[in-house]
C-alpha cells in the first residue's frame, strides 16, 4: 500500500519527465497507471496542479479511456479478447466461466485482490482465438477446461507464496 | 554537411557487410505477437542453442515479424532454399538443424500437406495460401529482423528517401503518388496525394504528418504486423510525406493493446536518428523532421481523425463537430496529413519502383494491393496481401482453404463495425473500394471475418452494436442514445422478446442515425444491422415470429439435450456443469435438466462423444 | 467594416447572409424556424444535439449538416424540411423523450414538432433532465473560467458533474450553469443566507444597501481576484448600484 507522499512524489517525477506539457496528459496518466496499477486520486490532483490543467479535464480524460482504472486492480489482470474472430469462436462462453468462477464481472476485482476481470477489443492474435491475456501472457485456443486450469494454477501459485 | 543525400545513403549501405546474400544460410522464425503466443520465442532460443551446439556458427537465426500464415505458427523457414515448416515445437529443433540446415533434407512431418490432394509442399511460394498473393509490402517482413535497421538497408531501405531528397521536389513526390493512384488504406479510401496537396497549399505553421496506428476494428491486425515487423517502412513513408507537404513534426498513434509495436517503433526511430535519417538535416540536407509516438488508451473512436487529434492534444477523444477539414485545421488546428500505417508503408515502394509499376497492379479505381486479415471460421487464418480486384471467392477458398469441419460458408463481414456482411451469392465480386460499397459493405481497414452455418447473423449484428455502444464517445444524441436503443432491440430479439415491427423500426432508426451522427462511428453504426437484415431477413423473422435461432446460437432460444445413443455415461460433463444441471448413473445415458441449464457450452466442449446436441 | 454577403437558396427563398456566419442564423433570419437545444448565445457551439440539421446541396452532392456549425457559402441550396431532416429531428426527440421523460421542455418541443414518444424505448429513470448538451460545462470553462464541472465517462454512461462527485474546490457558486441549462436539470437551492449547488453549500453575501442575499461570498472573492477590484466594492447587488 503506497502512501500519499509516495504517490505525490512518484507523480511529480512522471510529470517532470514529460516536461509538465499539457498535451502529455494521456501519457502521464498511462505512466501513473503503470506505476500504481490504477490512478490514485492524489496522483490526479498532483497532475492537475503541476500541469495547470483543471481537475475536471484530468478527470474527463481519466474516465473517458477504458485503459485507465480509478479503482485499485488485482494482481492478476485477466483480459478476455472480445474481438469478432474470438467472438465467433466462442469467447462469450469463456467470459461466463470466468465470471461464474471468480464471482466478478468485467471491471471488477475479487475481494482478495487476486484477480481483476476485463474485456479487451482484439489483441491481434486472431489465429489463436479465443484468446485470454493474463498480465502479459497470451493464452490461445482457450476452452472451458483451460479456464479452470488457469484459475487453479494461479490460485496454487498464490497459495504456495503465502 | 551538405553532401548529396544519395551519396550519403549509399555510404550507409557500403558501411555494412551485406546482411544476407542470396546464398547465405539462415533460419527465419516468426516472432510476431501471434506466434509468440504459441511459444515461438522458445523455439528461437532452442534454434540458437542448437546451432551453437552443432558448431554452425555462421548460420544466423532471424526473428522476423508476422509472416502472415498465422494458423500454422510457430513457423520456421530455412534459407536459402526457403523450406517452410509449420507448428514447430522445441523438440523438433535438433532435427531441423542437423537435417535441413546442415544437409538440406526435408522433415516430412513438419511440412505443409494440401488438405485435398495430400501433396506435400515444402517451399513457401508453393503453398496455396501464398500462391495468389502479391506481397509487395508485407513480404518484406520475411527478410527483416525489425529491431535492426541494417536489415532494412539490406532490402534497399531508405533508398526511396535518398532519391526523394536528391532528385525530387515536393511537387514531384506528390505527382508521383498521384499518378500511382494510392488511396488511403485505413477505410476512407481517399486519394493520398490529394490530401498531401491540400496540406502543402494550406496556410498555417507548423504542419503535421501523422500515422494512424489505432487499428480498432476487432479481427483486423494488419497494421500491428506492419508496425511490429517492418517499422522502417512506415517511418520512411512518413519522412517522404513530410518532405512533400512541408512538415517537420510527425506522430505515430499506436493502440495501447500493441506493446510490441510500440517497442519496435521506438527502437526503429532511435536507429533512424542515429543514422541521420530523422532529426535535423536529414541525410545532410536542410530538411528536418522527427516523429513522436503517442499511445492510445482504449478508445476505438480515437481512430477517427479529429478524435485522434484530441487524444494527442491531451484531451478526451471526442470528435470535432465543426465542419473543417484536417488538411486545413487538424492537430492543434494546423494543416495535418493523417494517413493509415499501411498507406505510409506503400510510399517507399511507389518512389523506388515508380508510379507506373504501382498503377499496373489492381483495378481501375483501386490501385496497388491491400493487406487483409482473414479470420473466424476459416481454415487458413492469417494475413494476406492481394492485388485489388481479387475476388472474395479466391480469398476465402484458394488462399483461406475454405471452411473447417466440413461446414458451409454463410457470410463474410468486411469493414469491421462500420461494414456489412456479404452472403455466398456475392462471393465473386472483386474486392476493391467501390465494389464493396455497392453491396452495402466497405473495405474498412481490411478485416474479413468468415462465418459458417453455426453463426447467427442476428447475434453478429447484436455483437457489433454492443461493441459500438461501448465505444461511442457519447457526444451526440443519435449515436449515444440511438445505438443503445438499437442494441436493446437486438438484445430483445436474441432473447425471444422481439416484437412485430422491430425490423422496420431498426431500418428507420438506422437511416436517421446514419444521417444525424456527428462522426463516422455513429454514421456507419447501422451498417451491420442493415446489411444482415438485407441478406438474412428470414433469420430475424425466425427469431421474432417463431422464437427460434436457426443457427443454434442465441441462448434463450435453444435447448441442450443429450443423445442417449451416443452418451456413454462417462460423467465428464457433470463435473464441468456450473449449475449441476446434468444427472445420470455411471455408464448410463445422462440427462440435462432444461430449467437449470444455462447453455454455457461447457458440456459440449468437454464431451468426447459428440453426444450433446443443440436444438 | 463591410460584410461580404453570400447568396443561397433556403427552402426555395433567395437569402443573403454575411460571410463567416452560420446557416442557423441565416435560416432564422429568413423567418424559418429551426429547433435547437444545445446552442446558447453565451457559449461556443456544441453540435451535440443534432436537432438543427438541414439538407444542403452543393453541385451534385447532398449532405445532412448541423446548421449551427455549417458556415454560409455562395450558391448553397438548403432544405430545412426534407424527409431526411425530419427523420433525424424526429429520432432525436424520440430518443431524448425516452432519456428524460420528466422534462417539460422536451415534451413541449416534441408536441410542437408533432413527435410522439416511441413506445419501443423503455424510459430511463436515472438520467434526470440532463440531455448532455454541454452548455453548463462550456459556460463554466469559457465564461466563468474555473472549469468546476465536466462530462465524465463516455457513451451512454456519460454524465455531468464534479470530479469524483465530490464538492468542488474551484466552484464559486455563481449559478451560470443553472442559467444556461435548457431543461433545468441542475439543482440549486437557496435558503436564507445559504446556497447549495453541486453538493457544496455557499455562504451568500447580503447587499449593503437592500440586505438581499444576491451572490456567494466565494463568487465575489473570485471576481475581486480576477479583476483587481477590492472586495468591499463588490458588496452591492446589481439593482442597488
Amino acid at each position: 500500500m503506497t502512501n500519499v507522499t509516495e504517490i505525490k512524489q512518484k507523480t511529480k517525477q512522471i510529470i517532470k519527465k514529460h516536461k509538465s506539457n499539457k498535451s502529455a496528459l494521456i501519457a502521464v496518466l498511462q505512466d501513473i497507471q503503470e506505476a500504481f496499477n490504477y490512478l490514485p486520486k492524489e496522483a490526479l490532483k498532483t497532475a492537475s496542479n503541476m500541469m495547470k490543467v483543471p481537475m475536471s479535464r484530468v478527470y474527463e480524460a481519466a474516465t473517458f479511456y477504458t485503459a485507465f482504472s480509478l479503482k485499485p486492480r488485482g494482481k492478476h489482470i485477466v483480459k478476455i479478447c472480445k474481438g469478432t474472430a474470438c467472438h465467433v469462436r466462442g469467447a462469450a462462453i469463456l467470459q461466463d466461466r470466468f465470471e461464474t468462477t471468480l464471482g466478478i464481472k468485467p471491471g471488477e476485482t475479487t475481494k482478495d485482490g487476486k484477480f481483476s476481470l476485463e474485456t479487451v477489443n482484439c489483441v491481434g492474435a486472431c489465429a489463436l482465438g479465443p484468446v485470454v491475456v493474463i498480465n502479459t501472457d497470451y493464452h490461445g485456443q482457450v476452452t472451458i477446461n483451460k479456464v479452470d486450469k488457469i484459475i487453479k494454477k494461479i490460485n496454487n501459485e498464490e497459495g504456495a507464496q503465502q | 554537411m551538405n553532401e548529396n543525400p544519395d551519396i550519403q545513403a549509399h555510404q550507409l549501405l557500403d558501411n555494412l557487410s551485406l546482411y544476407y546474400g542470396p546464398k547465405k544460410k539462415f533460419v527465419a522464425i516468426c516472432a510476431g505477437t501471434g506466434c509468440r503466443a504459441s511459444g515461438s520465442l522458445k523455439v528461437k532460443e532452442a534454434l540458437e542453442a542448437e546451432l551453437k551446439k552443432q558448431n554452425m556458427n555462421e548460420v544466423d537465426v532471424l526473428a522476423t515479424g508476422c509472416l502472415g500464415f498465422c494458423e500454422k505458427g510457430p513457423m520456421v523457414i530455412v534459407h536459402p532454399d526457403k523450406y517452410f515448416y509449420q507448428h514447430v515445437k522445441v523438440e523438433d529443433v535438433p532435427e531441423i538443424v542437423s537435417k535441413t540446415v546442415a544437409k538440406g533434407e526435408i522433415i516430412s512431418r513438419l511440412v505443409y500437406r494440401h488438405p485435398e490432394t495430400q501433396k506435400t509442399l515444402y517451399r513457401e511460394e508453393d503453398l496455396p495460401f501464398y500462391k495468389k498473393q502479391n506481397r509487395i509490402v508485407f513480404g518484406q517482413n520475411g527478410m527483416l529482423d525489425p529491431s535492426k535497421i541494417e536489415a532494412y538497408f539490406n532490402i534497399d531501405g531508405y533508398q526511396a528517401l535518398a532519391k526523394v531528397l536528391s532528385e525530387m521536389t515536393p511537387e514531384d513526390v506528390i505527382n508521383e503518388v498521384k499518378k500511382a493512384g494510392l488511396r488511403g488504406r485505413g477505410g476512407g479510401g481517399f486519394p493520398a496525394a490529394v490530401k498531401w496537396e491540400g496540406v502543402r497549399r494550406a496556410h498555417g505553421e507548423p504542419k503535421y504528418v501523422i500515422a494512424n496506428g489505432d487499428e480498432g476494428d476487432p479481427g483486423a491486425y494488419m497494421d500491428r504486423s506492419l508496425m511490429e515487423g517492418n517499422p522502417h517502412s512506415v517511418i520512411e513513408g512518413m519522412i517522404i510525406g513530410a518532405y512533400a507537404v512541408g512538415s517537420n513534426q510527425g506522430y505515430i498513434y499506436v493502440r495501447n493493446e500493441y506493446p510490441l509495436a510500440v517497442t519496435h517503433l521506438t527502437i526503429a526511430l532511435e536507429a533512424a536518428r542515429q543514422n541521420g535519417l530523422l532529426g535535423k538535416n536529414i541525410l545532410g540536407t536542410n530538411f528536418s523532421f522527427d516523429i513522436h509516438i503517442n499511445k492510445g488508451a482504449g478508445a476505438f473512436v480515437c481512430g477517427e481523425s479529429s478524435a485522434l487529434f484530441a487524444s494527442i492534444e491531451g484531451r478526451a477523444g471526442e470528435p470535432r463537430a465543426k465542419y473543417v477539414h484536417a488538411v486545413e485545421k487538424g492537430l492543434y488546428d494546423k494543416p495535418t496529413v493523417l494517413n493509415n500505417v499501411e498507406t505510409w508503408a506503400n510510399v517507399p515502394l511507389i518512389i523506388n519502383k515508380g508510379a507506373d509499376w504501382y498503377a499496373s497492379i489492381g483495378t481501375e479505381g483501386s490501385k496497388g494491393t491491400k493487406i487483409f486479415s482473414l479470420v473466424g471460421k476459416i481454415n487458413n487464418t492469417g494475413l494476406i496481401e492481394v492485388p485489388m480486384g481479387t475476388t472474395l471467392y479466391e480469398i476465402i477458398y484458394d488462399m483461406g482453404g475454405g471452411i473447417p469441419n466440413g461446414r458451409k460458408f454463410k457470410a463474410v463481414q468486411t469493414g469491421g463495425p462500420s461494414g456489412g456482411c456479404i452472403p455466398e451469392r456475392l462471393l465473386d465480386i472483386p474486392v476493391d473500394f467501390d465494389k464493396l460499397y455497392e453491396v452495402g459493405s466497405m473495405m474498412g481497414s481490411g478485416g474479413m471475418i468468415v462465418m459458417d452455418e453455426t453463426s447467427c447473423m442476428v447475434d453478429v449484428a447484436r455483437y457489433f452494436l454492443e461493441f459500438l455502444k461501448e465505444e461511442s464517445c457519447g457526444k451526440c444524441v443519435p449515436c449515444r442514445e440511438g445505438i443503445r436503443r438499437m442494441s436493446d432491440i437486438l438484445e430483445d430479439i436474441c432473447s425471444g422478446r422481439g416484437r412485430e415491427g422491430d425490423i422496420e423500426i431498426l431500418e428507420s432508426m438506422g437511416a436517421a442515425i446514419a444521417d444525424g451522427s456527428l462522426c463516422a462511428l455513429g454514421g456507419s453504426a447501422p451498417n451491420p444491422v442493415l446489411s444482415t437484415i438485407r441478406y438474412f431477413r428470414e433469420e430475424y423473422e425466425a427469431h421474432i415470429k417463431e422464437h427460434r435461432c436457426p443457427a443454434g446460437v442465441c441462448k434463450a432460444l435453444i435447448t441442450y439435450g443429450i443423445d442417449a445413443e451416443k452418451c456413454t455415461g462417462c460423467g465428464v460433463c457433470v463435473k464441468v456443469c456450473a449449475t449441476q444441471a446434468i444427472t445420470g448413473e455411471k455408464k448410463k445415458a445422462h440427462v440435462i435438466d432444461k430449467d437449470k441449464c444455462t447453455r454455457c457450452g461447457a458440456c459440449i466442449q468437454s464431451c468426447k462423444f459428440d453426444a450433446i446436441k443443440v436444438k | 467594416m463591410e460584410d461580404i454577403m453570400v447568396n443561397m437558396i433556403i427552402d426555395g427563398k433567395n437569402v443573403s447572409a454575411p460571410k463567416g456566419s452560420m446557416l442557423l442564423e441565416a435560416i432564422r433570419g429568413a423567418g424559418i424556424s429551426v429547433p435547437t437545444l444545445c446552442a446558447h448565445e453565451a457559449v461556443s457551439r456544441s453540435g451535440a444535439c443534432r436537432l438543427c440539421v438541414v439538407e444542403i446541396k452543393k453541385g451534385n452532392r447532398t449532405r445532412i449538416v448541423t446548421s449551427c456549425l455549417y458556415g454560409v457559402e455562395e450558391g448553397l441550396t438548403v432544405n430545412t424540411k426534407s424527409d431526411r431532416v425530419l427523420n433525424v429531428r424526429r429520432l432525436v426527440m424520440e430518443l431524448l423523450l425516452a432519456r428524460c421523460p420528466e422534462s417539460d421542455l422536451l415534451q413541449k418541443m416534441a408536441k410542437d414538432m408533432a413527435v410522439e414518444p416511441q413506445a419501443r424505448y423503455a424510459v430511463d429513470t436515472d438520467k434526470g433532465k440532463c440531455i448532455l448538451c454541454r452548455s453548463c460545462v462550456r459556460v463554466c470553462e469559457e465564461v466563468v473560467g474555473v472549469s468546476a464541472i465536466g462530462l465524465f465517462s463516455r457513451g451512454s454512461y456519460k454524465e455531468v458533474g464534479t470530479p469524483y462527485n465530490e464538492k468542488s474546490d474551484v466552484c464559486i457558486g455563481c449559478g451560470a450553469c443553472v442559467y444556461v441549462c435548457p431543461t433545468g436539470h441542475i439543482e440549486m437551492t437557496s435558503t436564507g443566507d445559504k446556497r447549495k449547488i453541486w453538493g457544496r453549500t455557499f455562504k451568500m453575501q447580503a447587499c449593503e444597501k437592500c440586505g438581499k442575499f444576491f451572490a456567494p461570498v466565494d463568487q465575489l472573492k473570485f471576481i475581486s481576484k480576477k479583476t483587481g477590484v477590492p472586495f468591499k466594492e463588490l458588496t452591492t447587488c446589481t439593482e442597488c448600484r
